[in-house]
């Protein structure tokens, strides 16, 4: 076995006889940022849950620092840090409370859970707000005291469940500042979005999620050299017209698909497609060209859009 | 020993870190020490209607064979009682919010903390309360006359035992409350319990309907109590223990099999 701390082999999770997760494989590598990529009910929580000693897998393997969390739990959830994707901070505690009593749960002394508190809250630059009651932060305070929490133990692997989901851009950009610096500490990061420009920025490697199933993986740079050509022009014609306008664009690049809203061509040259679909005398309302992103790939994968 | 083992539950038995699920409820209490403090004044207060009030009117009456004037009747049951409220509180209203809404125990159990330790600790909480209000309870006792023997401090214990049963047993019934709406059943349970486990009259006045008492679980409580605060304890007292012991352990099956089930799916 390599230096992986997580590694699956035909991990299953099914609900009575519903599948949430359909015999995945994965490694994950000690440092990486590692992320699960798929849109509503892909069973990306369900396997953070799995992988959280939360939820028992139904079949398949899993090892997680080399220990099944089947057999051992606690001695797992003692190197984790876990980020649910439901906040679920004590909100019957102060700030810093939060954090003291957490790590009480590791068994760490009350000094110790304390000097290491004061240094998490610096870290989310939370330290103002150290003696509020929860409920009165801001959603983007909220998930990066609930990254301190996750923290207090030192873990050695972060499960981050859509760490910034339905928070402001720049309460993200914080976040993700924050993320990348634990990276740069050494700390293993596994995380599920459903945010491309988020997988992007943030995982070295991660997987397409659909379904149950994993439908690709490799690095954001390799999944879209795979799956995606080099540009996309985004066409939009009028109301109900994109459908109408695509037979003349015929050919043009490599590949197109029609969307309710716009139609898109995949083109290693961009500018030169767009220039051709005006040659044949497409007037949309709007032209755009640009870079292939992950959003591109999971349409071509799974012929539909990551976020609805 | 090995069956001794055995009436306890597999998750309870693996339990390592109850007692921070305590303290996290001190965290949370140190700044409403006030409800605590208050819990001293709600005894006294029906230990006084009872003095004055109807002592007054009703007389002496007949405890294990000795006679004692009705509030020493009145008052052990009422103290029972109050160790079953007291219990049934803290371990329905007090767990349903964490189990439900806020997801507290979600995040407990991201650590190495176990289902085990969140019974254990919920229980053991409501124990502890129940422990500061049975003290209190009995010191109001001795302050108004209503305790004759030092057996008395017995009723301690007696009544953590009564807080045991119906904690368990509230923890697993909150496990199957969907909604706010739902405790509206919570007093249908616990106020015939209150009124009909011979607590304002000996059980020899219950006639014919004498044996549905042994089904009470709060008779059972309050005749611990009693034989304790008027020293008139006798062998029956370990049948009333064995029974609330039951109570309490099928309560923390049930519960801590249930709390699996939500919590780990
Ligand atoms: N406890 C449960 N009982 C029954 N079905 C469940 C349970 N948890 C999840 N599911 C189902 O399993 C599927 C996968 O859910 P999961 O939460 O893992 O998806 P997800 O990828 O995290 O989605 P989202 O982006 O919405 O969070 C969904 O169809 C969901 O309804
Ligand atoms: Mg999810």
């Amino acid at each position: 076995m390599g230096d992986q701390p997580i590694v699956a082999r035909g991990l299953t999770k099914l609900f009575g006889d519903f599948t949430a997760v359909d015999g995945i494989d994965f490694q994950i590598e000690r440092g990486e940022a590692f992320g699960f990529l798929g849109p509503n009910g892909a069973g990306k929580s369900s396997t953070m849950r799995m992988i959280g000693c939360v939820s028992p897998r139904t079949s398949g393997d899993l090892s997680i620092f080399g220990l099944d969390p089947s057999n051992d739990a606690a001695a797992i959830k003692a190197r984790l840090g876990v980020v649910a994707q439901q906040d679920n901070l004590d909100e019957q505690l102060t700030v810093v409370e939060n954090l003291v009593i957490y790590g009480r749960y590791f068994d760490l002394s009350r000094a110790e859970a304390k000097r290491r508190a004061a240094e998490l809250l610096e870290f989310v630059q939370l330290t103002e707000r150290s003696k509020s009651q929860v409920e009165t932060l801001s959603g983007g305070m909220k998930r990066r005291l609930t990254i301190a929490r996750s923290l207090i133990n030192q873990p050695e692997v972060v499960l981050l469940d859509e760490p910034t989901t339905g928070l402001d851009p720049q309460a993200r950009h914080i976040l993700w500042d924050r993320l990348y610096r634990l990276k740069q500490q050494g700390v293993t990061l596994v995380l599920t979005t459903h945010y491309m420009d988020e997988a992007e920025q943030l995982c070295d490697r991660l997987v397409v999620m659909d379904g149950g199933r994993i439908v690709a993986e490799g690095s954001p740079r390799s999944l879209i050299d795979d799956h995606s050509s080099k540009d996309v022009v985004e066409l939009r014609f009028e109301a109900d017209q994109n459908e109408a306008s695509a037979p003349a664009l015929h050919g043009i690049g490599e590949r197109m698909e029609v969307l309710p809203d716009r139609l898109l061509i995949y083109a290693s040259d961009g500018e030169a497609a767009l220039q051709e679909a005006h040659a044949r005398g497409a007037r949309p309302q709007s032209a755009l060209v640009r870079r292939s992103t992950l959003e591109d790939v999971f349409l071509r994968l799974t012929g539909r859009n990551l976020v609805d | 020993m090995t069956i001794a083992l055995r009436v306890i539950p597999p998750v309870i038995r693996t339990a390592r870190r109850p007692q921070r699920m305590i303290e996290r409820s001190l965290m949370v209490y140190r700044r409403t020490w006030i409800i605590i403090v208050s819990g001293f004044f709600e005894p006294l207060f029906y230990l006084l209607s009872t003095r004055v009030g109807l002592g007054q009117l009703v007389g002496d009456v007949s405890v294990n064979g000795k006679v004692v004037d009705y509030a020493t009747f009145v008052a052990p049951a009422l103290m029972a009682s109050s160790a079953m409220n007291g219990a049934v509180y803290d371990s329905t209203m007090n767990v349903f919010d964490k189990l439900k809404h806020s997801k507290t125990y979600d995040a407990v159990l991201a650590t190495p903390m176990g289902i085990g330790d969140v019974t254990l600790g919920e229980i053991g909480w409501a124990l502890l309360r129940g422990l500061l209000y049975a003290t209190t309870f009995l010191v109001a006792m001795v302050m108004l006359g209503t305790v004759h023997s030092p057996w008395a401090l017995m009723a301690i214990p007696a009544c953590v035992l009564i807080g045991f049963a119906f904690a368990s047993c509230g923890l697993a019934a909150v496990t199957f409350i969907r909604s706010w709406a739902d405790f509206g059943w919570v007093p249908t349970a616990t106020m015939p319990l209150f009124l009909f486990s011979a607590t304002f009259y000996p059980a020899s006045s219950y006639g014919k309907w004498r044996p549905l008492l042994q089904i009470s679980p709060l008779y059972h409580g309050v005749a611990l109590v009693r034989s304790a605060t008027t020293g008139t304890a006798d062998w029956s007292i370990l049948g009333h223990a064995t029974f609330l012991l039951a109570m309490a352990f099928f309560g923390l099956w049930v519960g801590s099999k249930r709390l699996n089930r939500l919590l780990l799916s």
